[in-house]
């Protein structure tokens, strides 16, 4: 687990060697192991000092999070306090230590680095160096917090931290993390060499001395005061307030780096400890392990061999099927991109030329590798050009007929065997579905714009659909990197249906009268990306006021009017105002400057006196949401809660420290949101009244994820 | 419960609060000083009556630091018993010590105090005292801290001022405070500074410029949209006021109160230690409140102040003839007018700290002082004083003129 050894000049190497987990993790188990080398070494006086090693390909890559208990926090604080305990005595032992990182050191294993006396990466730039605890909801509670902004800085640490950064080697030592960066086969010679040289020099960390200094200056200095006014309140406009992670790292440096390290550190336990009891720090947890979970494809059906694929047909060669063009040649397949006309079909690689040049500038790719993507892009009008594809996905105009005629001619030419595939957003998979002779071959991919930085894709089963179909669909979404989730056909889907209330609860807001400022406030308060009423002039009026039509048609009696439909009707019949795209909507989109609310909104929906409570307006946009996600589980749209939660973080901006549109049930309570929806059902209308799903979860106390609190 | 009588007020000058201001040169002690000695030697004062010195003063470090009340009192030759004590209200300082000094006597417990300021902003820079409130990251998130220029341009954001309204106000106190310096308003209060051999080193406020106006006031550009936008302070300030979409800002060096040097001093005491020192009386303290109000917003809390005090007094708004609220920014005094439907010809007679700066912790004093010239000028009786306070608080005196 932790082996020892100590050489001929003296030289001890603790090498972090975990066997029983997939990576170098920290446990009780493996810290116990790690203590135990520590003291060995301090307390032998041939040692001259110690090398801190990794036989594995990562240096290590942090806590084991079942370190965090199951709501029992004591574990917790046992846990830091042995740590905290021997990476004192590491520092405090009057023996030089120096990590050789050959590997990822992140978190707890950078946070270990850190209490090191000196660093030395492997210049491999492939390593990542940081302490990204932000990113799940906790901070760097290794001492992270204290010895980081004592060693680069605050004003260098704060970011570093609140952003969760991880950098490579190279960047690393720009900004001080490690002080050497040498080639990989001679990483441990380095650092034997540090250790017999300058390390007999450095064996006093700078913050165990009295002449320290904080680099960069002092907390209570000009510079630390205008550093942590401007940093709160910067802080505040992008989280809003609802990442108690980030202020709690913000408080750990503000106080911590005052007094001494030992009462630092102190600070820093006793914040990690209450931001690990924070609901948002369990979600964005379990939000982490049903993104890594998703990503793997975990919806696949089981016991189908893997499918491996060569070349792909994209038809339509609009914004969406250039996309798809793109994500798909980045992935190593080849596409056969056909559209309508050739000039259509150029411009559609000519976007993703356009991509992986951006890629080329950023350095994120070389040209030779550019090249060779794009050339995998055959622009066409050919359907002859499909012959071979093993799956095509048709992203052609919304319309039942023309989607009907480009399946047949792509099937012609391939076989109705392959699989194919619609990226529709809102026409239900088993009508299209029609135009196979295979509909079990038949299968929706939802794909988000824009296609190379959304990062999901949302399955939809046909009626007919079968297993085998599936399994293919979610390798080929595996193969281009995205996050599939899986639901069953039904209007709007999953995302698009739930999202839909998000836009039209900010419309009925604001027929109730409620001040269009504070509806959109309220909506990017509660961690929306953005406010329903820019969300609405984004998606396009028209293109709302076209969906509803539909739906209304469909529904029949059964359509249930909300407040609000009639204000698009509005918009688009009467004043044009069709939304972003026509640089007019509920918002005016001057040609310079931010975009404003439309004043002639005061005129159509006149706000009332009384203005609700910003909370309140909160709780109508999030639960609305929620309650259609209930709604959907209820009606077996969708089945797995862990998709539901992906889908809404990933598919239209879900604020992750809710960690998802169902784990925002259990945050507030199964009891507590159910009363909530039955009051605002009363005051609002049915669409809040919780679907027995819910009521039965609320009799028997139990949430989406467990028991309530 | 006894009355508290105001025998005597004195200011300095107030100089430009910066290394090109008249009054850099003189020390804060020395400013305190110069306003401690012109009331002992006007009313020909044995010192040992007076009981307790309470001076106001924002940034009380450095020179400022250490209790400066008491080090004036030393410094100024008044009787070894004569105690001081610093005191921070934020901008409201001032009054609040002469509200304290009044409290000593009403509640029986002095016979006789002074009450004042002092504040040398050139030579200790505002914010020189830290705090936590700004940086403090479980404070500032949990308060939705701005700074109070922000807070300003949320004032004039959410009660419907523009830049015109605000700079109209400002051209208007500029030619108030000239015409007032012209007509000698101010001639019996403002005690001119000197130094070592005698020269008079400021007579006169240096801050003001009687030649603005709406066009000058035009070219300036608005001086908090940086801190606002570059450094997130517009969205805190929405988060908390979620109904305003978007922070106008319109306040600028030019309708804001102007950095400057400078100290106060109010004489208070008992009806019957006025007689035996022969002093005549020239205002009776009917009454002082000081309040808190939402921080965010910061400078709502006069008219809440306001109200307080009249409630205490027994008094309706009606019964006041003069009004006077410092100028801390155009729009405070707007939205105060505004609250309590004042009239500008009612408010700021004289002209203001926009024009002749808001020397921080003395201005308090100074604008009690000079509602009161006012009153004695024009005959009126009664007159309440005011200010806005940072972290959202109110402070106001009512006087009765005898």
């Amino acid at each position: 687990m932790i082996d020892y050894d100590v050489d001929g000049d003296g030289v001890a190497t603790i090498t972090w060697n975990v066997s029983n987990r997939p990576m170098n993790v920290m446990n009780m188990d493996t810290m116990n192991a790690f203590a135990e080398a520590v003291d060995r070494a301090a307390d032998d006086d041939d040692v001259k000092g110690v090398i801190v090693a990794s036989a594995h390909k990562e240096f290590c890559v942090g806590a084991d999070l079942s370190v965090m208990g199951d709501g029992d926090l004591s574990m917790l604080e046992d846990f830091m306090k042995v740590i905290h305990g021997k990476f004192r005595r590491m520092e405090t032992s009057g023996k030089p230590f120096v990590a050789a990182i050959n590997g990822h050191a992140l978190g707890g294993g950078f946070e270990m680095a850190l209490a090191c006396h000196h660093r030395i990466a492997a210049d491999n730039p492939k390593i990542k160096i940081g302490l990204p605890e932000a990113k799940i909801g906790l901070l760097p509670g290794g001492g992270g917090t204290q010895r980081l902004p004592r060693m680069i800085g605050m004003q260098q640490a704060l970011p570093l931290m609140l952003e969760g950064k991880e950098l490579a080697p190279a960047a690393a030592k720009n900004i001080g993390l490690v002080e050497d960066v040498v080639p990989a086969d001679e990483l441990l010679d380095a650092a034997k060499a540090w250790i017999l040289g300058d390390g007999q020099k450095n064996k006093v960390q700078p913050w165990d001395k009295k002449s320290f200094k904080m680099p960069g200056g002092a907390v209570q200095s000009a510079m630390g005061q205008q550093a942590f006014a401007a940093g709160n309140a910067m802080l505040h406009q992008r989280t809003y307030g609802n990442y108690p992670a980030q202020q709690n790292i913000m408080s750990c440096v503000y106080e911590g780096c005052q007094v001494d390290i030992d009462t630092g550190l102190a600070i820093e336990i006793r914040y990690l400890i209450a931001t690990a009891m924070t609901p948002e720090c369990r979600n964005m947890i379990r939000l982490f392990f049903a993104l890594t979970e998703a990503g793997k494809g975990a919806g696949r059906p089981k016991d189908i061999p893997a499918t491996s694929y060569t070349k792909i047909g994209v038809l339509g060669a609009g914004m969406m099927g250039a996309g798809i063009a793109y994500v798909t040649a980045m992935a190593g397949l080849d596409v056969v991109l056909l559209d309508m006309e050739q000039a259509g079909a150029d411009k559609g690689r000519a976007h993703a030329e356009g991509l992986l040049k951006k890629r080329v500038s950023r350095r994120r790719m070389d040209q030779a590798a550019a090249d060779a993507t794009l050339a995998r892009i055959h622009a066409t009008t050919d359907f002859a050009d499909l012959a071979g594809c093993e799956l095509v996905i048709e992203a052609v105009f919304e319309d039942r007929e023309v989607k009907a005629d480009v399946t047949k001619k792509s099937l012609a030419v391939t076989g109705d065997g392959i699989t194919f595939a619609s990226n529709t957003s809102t026409l239900p998979i088993t009508g299209l579905a029609k135009a196979s002779s295979r509909p079990d071959n038949f299968i929706g991919l939802h794909f988000f714009s824009p296609v190379d930085r959304m990062p999901l894709v949302e399955i939809i089963m046909g009626k007919g659909t079968s297993d085998e179909t599936l399994a293919r669909a979610i390798d080929y979404v595996k193969a281009i990197r995205k996050t599939p989730i899986v639901v069953n056909d039904s209007r709007g889907f999953y995302t698009s249906r739930v999202f839909g209330t998000y836009v039209r609860e900010g419309l009925a807001l604001l027929a109730d009268g409620v001040a269009p400022a504070l509806i959109e406030n309220a909506g990017k308060m509660a961690g929306m990306p953005v406010g329903p009423l820019a969300m609405a002039d984004e998606v396009s009026i028209d293109l709302m006021y076209k969906i509803g039509k539909q739906t209304r048609e469909d529904l029949g009696d059964d359509y249930v009017e909300v407040p609000g439909d009639g204000l698009v009707q509005t918009f688009v019949e009467d004043l044009g105002r069709v939304g972003k795209k026509a640089g007019k909507g509920f918002y005016d989109y001057p040609e310079k400057g931010s975009k404003r609310l439309w004043p002639g909104l005061a005129e159509h929906c006149p706000p009332s006196a009384e203005q609700p409570d910003v909370e309140e307006v909160k709780k109508r946009l999030m639960y609305i949401q929620s309650v259609e996600t209930a709604r959907c589980m209820e009606e077996g749209v969708i089945t797995e809660k862990r998709d539901a939660d992906v889908g809404s973080i990933m598919g239209w901006g879900f604020p992750p420290f809710r960690g998802g549109v169902l784990s925002l049930v259990d945050t507030i309570g199964i009891v507590d949101f159910v009363a909530d929806c039955d009051r605002l059902a009363q005051a609002h209308g049915p669409r809040f009244s919780p679907p027995k799903l819910l009521r039965d979860m609320a009799a028997k106390g139990e949430g989406f994820y467990g028991k309530a609190a | 419960m006894a009355d508290a009588y105001i025998f005597d007020h004195v200011r300095t000058p107030r100089g430009k609060g910066r290394a090109s201001g008249s009054l850099h040169s003189v020390t804060p002690i020395e400013l305190a000083s110069t306003t401690l000695r012109a009331i002992r030697d006007r009313n020909d004062l044995d010192t040992a009556n007076v009981e307790d010195v309470m001076l106001g003063c924002v940034a009380p470090v450095g020179e400022q630091g250490a209790d400066i009340a008491r080090v004036a009192v030393i410094n100024s030759d008044y009787a070894e018993s004569t105690a001081g004590a610093q005191v921070n209200r934020f901008c409201a300082s001032g009054l609040e010590a002469v509200n304290i000094a009044a409290g000593q006597i009403m509640s029986g417990q002095s016979d006789m105090a002074i009450g004042g300021g002092v504040e040398s902003m050139s030579r200790v820079p505002m914010g020189s005292d830290g705090g936590a409130w700004p940086t403090d990251p479980a404070v500032a998130f949990h308060s939705y801290f701005v700074p109070q220029g922000i807070s300003a341009d949320l004032v004039a954001t959410k009660y419907g001022f523009s830049r015109d309204d605000v700079d109209s106000y400002a051209v208007e106190s500029q030619k108030r405070a000239q015409r007032s310096w012209d007509e000698g308003r101010f001639d019996n209060s403002v005690v001119p500074v000197v130094d070592l051999n005698g020269h008079t080193v400021l007579a006169n406020d240096e801050h003001m410029r009687p030649e603005t106006d709406m066009q000058s006031l035009a070219s300036l550009d608005p001086a908090f949209i940086n801190a606002g936008e570059q450094f997130g302070f517009n969205s805190v300030a929405i988060q908390r006021y979620p109904e305003i979409e978007k922070i106008e800002h319109v306040h600028h060096a030019g309708n804001s109160s102007g950095i400057v040097d400078g100290a106060s001093a109010v004489l208070l005491g008992t009806k019957e230690m006025g007689e035996k020192l022969g002093l005549t009386p020239r205002a009776r303290i009917r009454s002082f409140a000081s309040i808190g109000s939402e921080p965010t917003i910061m400078l709502t809390g006069p008219s809440l102040a306001a109200e307080k005090a009249l409630k205490r007094a027994g008094m309706e708004k009606g019964d006041i003839d003069l009004w006077e609220l410092n100028e801390a920014f155009a729009a405070v005094v707007l939205r105060f007018m505004q609250a309590l439907d004042i009239d500008h010809d009612e408010i700021n007679v004289c002209g203001g700290a926009i024009a002749m700066g808001h020397p921080l912790g003395a201005t308090g004093a100074m604008i009690l002082g000079t509602v009161l010239d006012e009153l004695e000028r024009t005959g009126q009786s009664t007159a309440l004083a005011t200010l806005c306070v940072g972290a959202g608080m109110g402070t106001a005196t009512i006087i009765e003129r005898l």
